[in-house]
């Protein structure tokens, strides 16, 4: 289904913190509900580019979870205050308005879709990048696949939604602190996984900084498993107008983010590590 | 009231800034709704050049205060891509379609005008001179007898309409627009963006990968106005304002300072229907001011009107 043509202006109903993240809702009474990995653009109908100054540009959020409520569909983003855009999010007050554009961009393909005849799938993912994956596995739950869930943070202040975004899950955890599970990367776990009949099995979806997902790309080819990457990069638009999100392909020349992603097949790209990605 | 562009029947006088919306892509996003509810009068295309290009590597994007840098580097399907895959498409497009066309030097600009005014889904040719002729080492836009010379060799090749896209980057852009319309063009539009700069605050290395760009948005608005004032000013063709256009009041101020037309570039990023409700915007205002129509309010700041 096709996003509405233009931007509207959604109800905050919710924003709590989630350990070091903040999820916040808005109310979208206009779109149709998001597929699991696509985003939108979002913006704070107040103080965003007032007064000349950043935040200017809207935000690309990946849809962490969609429901319906009150008529509407409400929208969940994991979110961290990294830069002037997304301190502004985070800051958004129930009740208060905000710019929706979307949905927006190429989702997770089916289990079918990505590995014809795959038993399961893993889900990977680090610190931020956890969102897609939560109404990912909603979704693979709902249609009666099998998945495991590997999930990575930094540190306690790098990490969160778990309790919001994966309730009565199965989480395998990884921290490089040590706070939670595994004391290293969550690339380690999957490592182990793939080690084992999983790789013939099993098909792979990912999301989260560009150097975990260049290390499950890596592992995924050389072990020949099917990977989808959701990805990030530096985006002015959402909807292929401005070119700036461009990704290197395997083959030569570049895609745009926005249109021909954020969901990658792993073996389209010619690294994962974008540049400008996480730019603030 | 329609508004009238070089013989182009118009149904408002906002249009979009060349590689600021990618008609097809929006259609694959947002559906039949675009071309139901189409924000621009006219569309012009992101600029073709000869040879298929890829663009600039990443990172292509910086935002400013109110105002963003970019270094995409025209990637493109080239000429022969740009007939075959895009054309059929855009000429489905409910308002006339402007190509836009840049080629390194007269020889290459010669074969995408006549390559492109050949097609009857074309209504106009916008021509991008932002780019050095490969012959001098200079910069067309930036010189005005290079920007003489390559009209006289373009325009004997169509009898459509020729606008040339002016850049900012020089002392005089009047000059530029001077030797754009005795060489034949039909109009000019400006500005493009200002030449403009990054710093990765991490590696105090420069952010963009092609290490500059063009800034755009509110931010060059000011700088706009001023150019738009004083080409208006010096030449009898019609303007294309342009340069951080966001609202009706915007657009109110670029024709005041002499724009036939105006057209809205980045903040279309901001929000897809952004032509739309500019124009909408831009109706209102000239009503409650008792002006009938654009044509009536344009250039009413200058001393000596556009054209008089």
């Amino acid at each position: 289904m096709t996003a509405p043509f233009g931007r509207r202006l959604g109800e905050v109903s919710a924003n709590r913190a989630s350990g070091g993240y903040r999820v916040f809702s808005l109310l979208d009474s206009e779109g149709p509900p998001p597929e699991p990995g696509q985003f939108y653009m979002l913006a704070a109908e107040r103080e965003w580019g007032e007064g000349g100054e950043r935040p200017y540009l809207p935000r690309a959020f990946s849809v962490a979870m969609a429901a319906e409520e009150r008529g509407a569909v409400r929208l969940d983003f994991l979110a961290e205050a990294v830069g002037p855009g997304t301190d502004r999010l985070c800051r958004l007050e129930p009740g208060e308005r905000a710019w929706i554009n979307g949905p927006l961009g190429r989702p997770f393909s089916t289990l079918s879709g990505l590995a014809p005849g795959a038993a399961g799938a893993i889900l990977v993912g680090g610190g931020i990048g956890i969102a897609p994956l939560a109404i990912l596995r909603e979704r693979l739950t709902r249609g009666g696949v099998p998945q495991r869930v590997l999930l990575g943070f930094r540190d306690r202040e790098h990490s969160g939604g778990l309790d919001d975004l994966f309730p009565c899950s199965e989480l395998r955890l990884a921290s490089e602190d040590g706070h939670a599970g595994h004391k290293g990367y969550v690339t380690d776990l999957l490592a182990v996984m793939l080690e084992g009949d999983d790789a013939g099995t099993s098909a792979v979806y990912a999301c989260g900084p560009p150097a975990m997902l260049e290390a499950v790309r890596l592992m995924c080819a050389e072990r020949g498993v099917a990977c989808e990457l959701a990805m990030e990069s530096p985006m002015a638009c959402g909807f292929g107008a401005c070119f700036g999100c461009a990704v290197p392909l395997a083959d030569g020349g570049y895609m745009r983010l926005c249109v021909d992603g954020p969901v990658v097949r792993a073996e389209q790209l010619e690294t994962a590590l974008v540049a400008g990605a996480g730019h603030r | 009231v329609t508004d009238t562009f070089c013989g182009l029947e118009l149904d408002h006088p906002v249009i979009n800034g060349s590689g600021t919306f990618d008609a097809i892509a929006a259609g694959r996003t947002f559906g039949a709704e675009l071309h139901e509810r189409f924000p621009f009068s006219a569309f012009v295309s992101k600029t073709i050049t000869l040879e298929p290009r890829a663009g600039n590597p990443p990172p292509r994007l910086w935002e400013t205060p109110a105002g963003m840098i970019n270094s995409i580097g025209l990637p493109n399907k080239g000429l022969e891509g740009f007939i075959a895959a895009d054309l059929p498409v855009l000429a489905k497009l409910p308002v006339p379609l402007i190509v836009s066309v840049m080629g390194t030097s007269p020889e290459q600009f010669t074969r995408l005008v006549e390559g492109v005014a050949a097609e009857t889904a074309v209504a106009a040719l916008e021509l991008n001179v932002s780019c050095p002729n490969v012959h001098s080492g200079l910069i067309v836009g930036e010189q005005p007898e290079e920007t003489l010379a390559l009209l006289e060799a373009l325009r004997p090749l169509t009898e459509k309409p020729l606008i040339v896209k002016l850049t900012p980057n020089v002392a005089d852009p009047a000059a530029v627009a001077l030797a754009a319309e005795e060489g034949g063009a039909d109009a000019v539009s400006l500005i493009n963006t200002l030449k403009a700069a990054a710093i990765d605050p991490a590696t105090l290395r420069p952010w963009l990968g092609a290490g500059r760009g063009g800034l755009s948005g509110p931010a060059v608005r000011a700088v706009a106005v001023e150019q738009v004032r004083a080409v208006s000013t010096a030449v009898g063709i019609p303007v294309i304002g342009m340069g951080g256009v966001t609202n009706g009041a915007d657009a109110l101020e670029m024709i005041a300072a002499g724009a036939t037309l105006v057209a809205v570039g980045t903040e279309n990023f901001r929000d897809p229907a952004a032509g739309s409700r500019v124009a909408a915007e831009l109706a209102n205002l000239l009503e409650q001011r008792g002006f009938d129509g654009a044509g009536a309010a344009r250039g009413a700041s200058l001393d000596s009107p556009a054209g008089a």
